[in-house]
């Protein structure tokens, strides 16, 4: 299994581990509904080292970007963030990413941890105007600052700059405590924060600088089950459970992000007659308990006794105090649902997303 | 930390006798590897259980956990208090976190269950 530059650290904070996407990452430092909380009230550090940077750039970079991705990349400008799709020639996805674009046209792709291999294969295949594609994933340590007070953790260490006038979604390469980074105001949590892209090794660094401040104004070290918790609530979907090869954007709830005026794209003619139809087969929605059975993933969905579906994500919700998730069901007439949890039926209802 | 008093399972759940009455939770080691205990799903008073047949589930943020029956018997009174506190279990695994109590039908079956060296030794296993 993989483990991240900064796996020690993790160790020494008695970090708990799981395996994620074929890494050994922290599952919690302390509770993950502490960690939660944490995140909301004040801050909370992650370590997403496990998540993929894959370099596109040089001649042919800007077209190969736009033909794999559903977005229109054109909207981007330097210093930009964008979220899309890559699609498979049958509208299904084939990873959710974020693109950065640098000076001129040069893109920097961030996959998830579990696609890395498949994305960067993807995108070498239909590389045919020799474009430079660089797996720099080894190479780079993604660090995670979310919360209300980030901006005032990150403020000291950022001499010229003030992380608040950095807008959503877009990113300076600068230096944070004299180390080089990409100062990223983007994140999975909801919450205002950054994501901070440095050498991987430099990552105990900027780990060690970040870490006394976060303690300080009482935040704390997030593992994956509070970055889980805190997106579901988010209304944030999760590649691989939320939605896979064989979902397309729209069914996935995903249509903002499909630009089929942009141009073609893999994907797009696929897309435009699932558009042009108009019936789903299926839809992700999101759902709340009416009692306190918690739902998971792949428990089924039913109305008046028909199964309309799966639960996709779930968990209790430490914000609400209440059971939610997502489920993608097939097309149903009112918010009233059933879901069977250990061969029980509990009631559930739709609800809009996001939950908070 | 492994009271002296309780039998347990390898599931992790305890078991105090009193004559022919078992009152049964999980260990302090259970609750701190489950964490965030959010919801205990527990039988009906008068339920007829059966010794090692599983008994109810623990639902945490994160996953749910299955409890098994450390005896057999009927259920004569369940912690009614779990179900607005379920945090209970995190903070007092060994008194207030108590989940049920059941009138045993063979306390013989308790003589099956470790004791707490045998539990000790039991979870320096799991965790090496």
């Amino acid at each position: 299994m993989n483990r991240t530059p900064l796996y020690e650290v993790h160790k020494s904070l008695n970090a708990k581990f799981t395996e994620f996407g074929g890494w050994e990452m922290p599952l919690q430092y302390s509770s993950i509904v502490k960690e939660h909380l944490a995140v909301r009230e004040s801050a909370g550090l992650f370590d997403l080292s496990h998540m993929g940077e894959i370099d596109v750039k040089g001649n042919g970079a800007k077209e190969l970007v736009q033909k794999l991705t559903t977005n229109d990349v054109n909207r981007l400008s330097d210093g930009q963030v964008q979220y899309t799709l890559l699609c498979n020639e049958n509208g299904g996805i084939v990873d959710d990413i974020v693109i950065y674009r640098h000076d001129g046209d040069d893109f920097t792709l961030v996959v998830n941890a579990a696609n890395i291999e498949k994305d960067f294969t993807w995108i070498k295949k239909h590389n045919s105007l020799g474009a430079d594609v660089i797996d720099d994933s080894e190479n780079t340590t993604l660090i995670a600052l979310q919360g209300p007070k980030s901006i005032d953790i990150l403020n000291p260490f950022v001499s010229e700059l003030d992380a608040a006038d950095i807008s959503f979604f877009r990113f300076v390469v600068d230096e944070v405590a004299g180390i080089p980074a990409a100062i990223s105001r983007t994140g999975y949590t909801g919450e205002i924060g950054f994501e901070l892209y440095v050498k991987a090794d430099s990552a105990e660094d900027l780990w060690n600088v970040l870490y006394p401040a976060v303690i300080e104004a009482g935040g704390l070290p997030g593992g994956l089950g509070a970055r889980d918790t805190l997106r579901l609530e988010a209304g944030l979907r999760l590649y691989g459970m939320d939605m896979d090869d064989d979902t397309t954007p729209f069914e996935a709830g995903l249509s903002r992000f499909v630009k089929l005026d942009q141009g073609d794209f893999i994907g797009r003619d696929a897309l435009l007659v699932q558009k042009e139809k108009g019936d789903l087969n299926k839809k992700l929605v999101g759902f709340q308990m009416l009692d306190r059975a918690v739902a998971r993933c792949g428990n089924d969905v039913f109305q008046n006794g028909d199964h309309i579906g799966k639960v996709t994500s779930g968990a209790p919700s430490p914000s609400l105090k209440c059971n939610i998730g997502f489920a993608s069901i097939s097309p149903i007439v009112g918010k009233s649902i059933a879901i069977e949890i250990r061969g029980k039926k509990h009631p559930a209802t739709i609800v809009k997303v996001p939950f908070i | 930390m492994i009271p002296d008093n309780l039998r347990y399972m390898e599931s992790h759940e305890w078991v105090k006798s009193e004559d022919d009455i078992a009152t049964v939770g999980i260990t302090d080691y259970a609750q701190s590897e489950i964490q965030d205990i959010v919801f205990v799903e527990l039988p009906d008073v008068g339920t007829q259980l059966t010794h090692k047949a599983e008994l109810g589930v623990i639902e945490s943020v994160k996953a749910a956990f299955d409890l098994y029956a450390p005896v057999s018997g009927e259920v004569i009174e369940v912690n009614e208090t779990l179900l607005d506190a379920p945090e209970q279990v995190n903070d007092s695994p060994y008194d207030d976190g108590w989940f049920l109590k059941i009138k045993m039908t063979d306390p013989s079956e308790l003589d099956t269950l470790l004791d707490a060296d045998g539990y000790q030794a039991h979870i320096e296993v799991e965790d090496a």
